[in-house]
């Protein structure tokens, strides 16, 4: 039984494999400017982890198949380099490993966390609460009118808890339930949580960030491809949690003019 | 005294039968409920979030805050009796019923009597959580997978109670829960009507879910039909 | 080294039913009533699974008898969206504090610690029953919240604020649901605190002549270095708990800040971290996770080395390794928290570390493998399950390489790629260890084998059948298919629904081969073959005494320790092995390494 446990092990460490090496599964395309470098550390950890992961289970396979019930004469020996050469080899090979894709991994993280946006990106404000996305443009005055929480009222769509009636700024805001941005155009992005935790992931955007109840959060990012894209909430805030999306239009530049347009003409 | 106290009893009877006879076909109030000033715009709701409600509003339905027809007047208005009605304390029989379909609901006001069954239908491929946020009345909220049998609920106090969706937030509507069946919900027309009044005193209400409450009295006397209007004060914001 | 002549009048023996199967205080029974806990813990655990993984298969379909399972959960045995979130809760909190800490640590440690230092029972044989009683009164209070108000808690297992905070307006489940969750954990936490409480001190004080620190076998080391992790990580949690509790009944704000809005309407809380509880959480959360493998790790060394004829490379470094997982458990808590909100150079300074515990499992995962070569490799249902520990372990660890990064995170942060990981390392490895645990010391403990066959295909079914339903996780993960969904309505995850039927399937027929084993362990019971005091030529303090021990474990005497506890592969008077209570002297240099 031995033997066949070892090709047990081989078979399905090889079929574990083939999914990942055939691209059967993956990220959608990459659409933003940042994504590469995480597309790149995937890839050189995918390497790294897929290696490990077939060598360390074929070596297992091996030895279980080669001293598995071998009969109480067989002479037990002990593999040359004992404890101290595994010591060591864990340590230069893995360690160096984790040094590399640590360091080389920082600028990933840093492009996107550690960088501030230009001062040009277009700002655009979205808030999530049970259970939907909502947006907000400032509208031709550039500014966004201040938030009510106690004036919010969804029946009559004040999603922000806006008021107008006292507020001019917010009067020319424009609220939307898509997110359209244009194509090459940095955005900043204002996250706040209307109720519970939630987070906002878009996938061919590479990014991912939770929105802090009592934070104001904010992300920045340029799409490079038109087209439409979904947002999705990743942290469970209660049971539509599986519902909780909206639609992301990256489109040409006058195409955004012309939709910005119209939903300022449907406030 | 004996042949008084016969007399009493034959008008008794006498007024009692009349007062049978005039039930069925008694008087009632009718009118108008109309508003004044600038209401606030309705606003188109974006439902891209649930494609399969999208699909079927190729022209975006509006919020239904204030619904108004021609000539300003004013929908979705409850007028009841709400003194001295002579129902108060029965229950009709059959039930209500409020539809989820399209994401919205449908009617946007149900009117029902305390302990009336209430049905709900999930007529959608979503599932919806109906919530109505009841302060008198137990506030409860409940899921309705597509596809499962309707359920009934009731309410056993007078109130008026917003009633959302917990997945869907642009869903809004009304339960009210009335003493009595002796109400209307005003349509397109503005208009309601409250028939098979007998004579006697009555406050009727009328009740609009952004410009509150206004109340008149009445007094019907025979079989007649009293002329009442409401007129609402609209708000910009 | 002190010599036990440990005061018998701390515990006579019982005579009483009550005092002897109930309310006991000998080690022995107090490992039992944990095993069983666990085994009852992991079939409801168990059952949960397979109505979360019918429905995500088949979302709207009926499951006959569903909606006498919960009041409104379940309307024409169709499951809601929050009946999904709820079993899923109560799956998570049971497996993993009633399963994966109770089995391995608290069953197996309170059984078997004792008589493997050598000696009658734990120091505090009062708090250990306690302990016992505790963590099984947190478990009925758990499921208790099945059956009032509108169910259990729907904020998962970890519970994160506010929603956990807010109170019901924000869903079924979040009032009483979270309280009774709360106070059932904290219970939970109380009950390990006396248990580490005692192992600490029996390890530390109670080895008898000849046991230095160095000679105690792996698992006893597991158990030492869990316990330590287990006083310092539920001692944060268990405040974590109070706190939530308080947000809930005493108007506290502890994690609700202000200007927050449900149902249109202000909550009623200010000047709250949403974050802190994160903190505290994940403080505590990370080393459980090493609770819940640190004594697997300690069990299947044992148990390979039996069943290798071996020693081990070195059993010193893998001791070391042990303490390294635990210290570096602390320092790593954060990965859980990249995409967080907080501060994004924490992030870096999670990460280092969290890159940096691969390096001591890689060093025990190699000192494993490469100590399989020349080895009189020994299969039986215990090692295979020790073997397949490993395979999963390096399975499960090595999607840890991804998930450390937190650029990689941004991609795959609260997708099925952390669902996969965790749920090989701790739903598979973990099991596997206590699985080897149990064909292991089965013998011991009942005096009866288990059916060997039984148990060979117990391990081919949950080896393969594990395989199937985890390794596509990592795929579904990479694919973008977010966690905690009830179901799938988006546009990108329809491709993958027939993904998880197939999964799904795997998982019913994977939970079933679980009852063979539980046939097996019932059936052994009572109708077990006979079993000798050593049945795998063990050299352990465990083997040298009666089966099942008595109840002072030696019979009165003291065992006296003469050689480290893997003393395998000599040549003695009784064949390949010395045991470590033996005097007799062995010639072949296999002495400490």
């Amino acid at each position: 039984m031995g033997k066949i446990f070892a090709v047990t092990i081989i078979v399905i460490a090889i079929a574990s494999a083939i999914p990942v090496v055939m691209h059967t599964w993956e990220a959608p395309a990459d659409v933003s400017t940042h994504g590469h470098l995480i597309d790149e550390q995937m890839s050189e950890t995918m390497l790294e982890a897929g290696v490990s992961f077939l060598a360390a289970q074929i070596i297992l396979a091996i030895f279980i198949w080669q001293f598995s019930n071998r009969g109480a004469e067989a002479k037990i020996k002990t593999f040359p380099g004992g404890a101290m050469g595994l010591v060591i080899a864990a340590l230069v090979l893995v360690g160096a490993e984790v040094l590399a894709l640590g360091v080389f991994g920082v600028k990933a993280w840093a492009d996107v966390y550690l960088t501030a946006p230009s001062a040009n990106a277009m700002p655009v404000q979205v808030q999530a609460g049970q259970f939907a996305f909502y947006f907000r443009y400032p509208g031709p005055d550039g500014k966004f009118g201040a938030l009510h929480p106690e004036l919010i009222n969804e029946a009559t769509q004040n999603l922000f808890g806006l008021d107008p009636e006292h507020d001019p700024d917010s009067r020319d805001d424009i609220v939307t339930a898509e997110m359209a941005v244009p194509v090459n155009k940095e955005i900043h992005l204002l996250m706040h949580a209307k109720d519970v935790g939630h987070s906002f992931f878009v996938r061919e955007l590479r990014v991912q960030q939770d929105f802090v109840p009592g934070l104001d959060v904010s992300l920045h990012f340029t799409a490079t491809k038109v087209g439409r894209y979904e947002i999705v909430c990743t942290q469970l805030c209660g049971l539509g949690h599986y519902n909780m999306k909206a639609y992301l239009d990256v489109l040409s530049e006058q195409d955004f003019n012309d939709w910005l347009k119209k939903e300022a003409a449907m406030q | 005294m004996q042949t008084k106290l016969g007399y009493a009893a034959v008008l008794a009877v006498l007024a009692a039968s009349a007062m049978a006879f005039a039930g069925p076909s008694g008087g009632g109030v009718s009118g108008k409920v109309t508003y004044e000033g600038t209401p606030a715009k309705q606003k188109p709701i974006d439902m891209s979030k649930e494609p399969s409600c999208a699909q079927q509003h190729p022209t975006p339905i509006t919020t239904e805050t204030v619904v108004v027809g021609p000539a300003n007047t004013l929908q979705n208005v409850v007028v009841y009796v709400s003194a001295g009605a002579p129902d108060e304390a029965s229950t009709p029989a059959q039930a209500v019923t409020i539809t989820q379909k399209g994401c919205q609901y449908l009617p946007h006001v149900v009117p029902m009597v305390v302990n009336q069954e209430l049905k709900v239908v999930n007529a959608d491929q979503t599932s919806h959580n109906i919530h109505p946020l009841a302060k008198v009345n137990r506030e409860w909220n409940k899921s309705q997978p597509p596809g499962t049998p309707p359920f009934s609920e009731k309410f056993d106090k007078p109130e008026f109670i917003a009633v959302k969706c917990n997945v869907h937030p642009w869903m809004h509507g009304t339960f009210a829960v009335l003493k009595t069946s002796h109400y209307a919900v005003t349509g397109e027309t503005g208009g309601f009507t409250l028939p098979n009044l007998p004579p006697g005193k009555y406050t009727v209400t009328a009740w609009h879910e952004s410009y509150g409450e206004q109340t008149q009295d009445v007094t019907i006397a025979g079989s007649e039909t009293k002329t009442l209007n409401f007129v609402f004060k609209a708000k910009l914001y | 080294m002190p010599d036990i002549s440990a005061p018998a009048a701390q515990h006579q023996a019982p005579t009483s039913f009550i005092r002897k199967h109930v309310f006991s205080l000998d080690h022995k029974v107090i490992g039992k009533q944990y095993y069983a806990l666990a085994l009852l813990a992991a079939l409801s655990g168990m059952v949960l699974s397979w109505l979360m993984r019918i429905h995500l298969g088949w979302t709207n379909a009926r499951i006959p008898g569903l909606q006498w399972l919960s009041k409104n959960g379940a309307p024409g045995d169709v499951m809601t969206p929050e009946f999904y979130l709820q079993l899923m809760t109560m799956h998570g909190t049971i497996m993993v504090f009633f399963v994966l800490t109770t089995a391995p640590f608290a069953a197996f440690g309170n059984y078997f610690l004792p008589i493997q230092v050598g000696a009658e029972d734990m120091p505090f044989p009062r708090f250990n029953m306690m302990s016992f009683w505790v963590t099984f009164m947190a478990f009925l209070v758990l499921m208790l919240s099945f059956f009032l108000g509108d169910g259990p808690t729907l904020g998962g297992w970890t519970q994160y604020a506010p929603l956990n905070a807010v109170g019901a307006v924000a869903g079924p489940g979040q009032g009483l649901g979270v309280v009774l969750w709360a106070t059932s954990i904290g219970l939970f936490c109380i009950g390990q605190l006396l248990g580490s409480l005692n192992f600490i001190s029996t390890t530390l004080d109670l080895r008898v002549k000849g046991m230095s620190l160095m000679r105690l076998p792996l698992s006893a080391w597991a158990w030492f270095i869990t316990s330590c992790m287990g006083l310092t990580a539920f001692a944060v949690l268990m405040p974590a708990c109070i706190l939530v509790i308080l947000d809930h009944l005493a108007g506290t704000s502890f994690f609700v800040a202000s200007g927050l809005v449900l149902n249109d309407q202000l909550v009623p809380h200010s000047g709250g971290s949403t974050l802190l509880w994160q903190h505290l959480f994940w403080f505590f959360g990370h080393p459980e996770v090493y609770i819940a493998i640190v004594p697997g790790i300690g069990i299947v060394s044992h148990v390979l080395m039996a069943n290798m004829r071996k020693p081990m490379l070195s059993q010193r470094v893998i001791i070391y390794c042990m303490g390294a997982l635990a210290v570096l458990s602390y320092m790593v808590y954060g990965h859980h928290m990249f995409v967080s909100g907080m501060n994004p150079i924490s992030a870096l300074a999670f990460s280092f570390p969290t890159l940096v515990i691969t390096i001591p499992a890689t060093i025990t995962v190699l000192i494993w493998v490469f100590s399989l070569y020349g080895s009189r490799l020994r299969i039986n249902s215990a090692s295979l399950f020790a073997l397949g520990f490993i395979s999963m372990f390096v399975s499960g660890g090595v999607s840890g390489f991804f998930l450390a990064q937190p650029s990689i995170d941004i991609m795959l942060h609260a997708t099925y790629f952390v669902v996969g990981h965790f749920h090989m390392v701790m739903g598979v490895a973990a099991m596997f260890g206590i699985f080897a645990g149990t064909y292991f010391w089965f013998p011991k403990m009942t005096g009866r084998m288990m059916n060997e066959t039984l148990g060979k295909v117990h391990f081919w079914l949950s080896f393969v059948g594990t395989y199937c339903i985890f390794m596509p996780f990592h795929y579904l993960g990479m694919a973008g298919n977010v966690r905690r969904y009830s179901s799938f309505p988006e546009d990108y995850l329809q491709p993958l629904i027939p993904v998880h039927r197939l999964i799904t399937i795997a998982a019913l027929l994977t939970g079933a081969a679980q009852l063979i084993f539980v046939y097996n362990l019932v059936h052994s019971r009572f109708r077990g073959q006979s079993a000798p005091d050593n049945p795998w030529e063990a050299t352990s303090l465990e083997w040298s005494t009666a089966t099942p021990p008595p109840f002072d474990n030696f019979g009165g005497k003291h065992p006296v320790v003469y050689h480290d506890p893997y003393q395998y592969g000599v040549e003695s008077s009784v064949g390949d092995y010395v045991m470590q209570a033996s005097p007799e002297q062995v010639k072949s240099g296999q002495e400490e390494k």
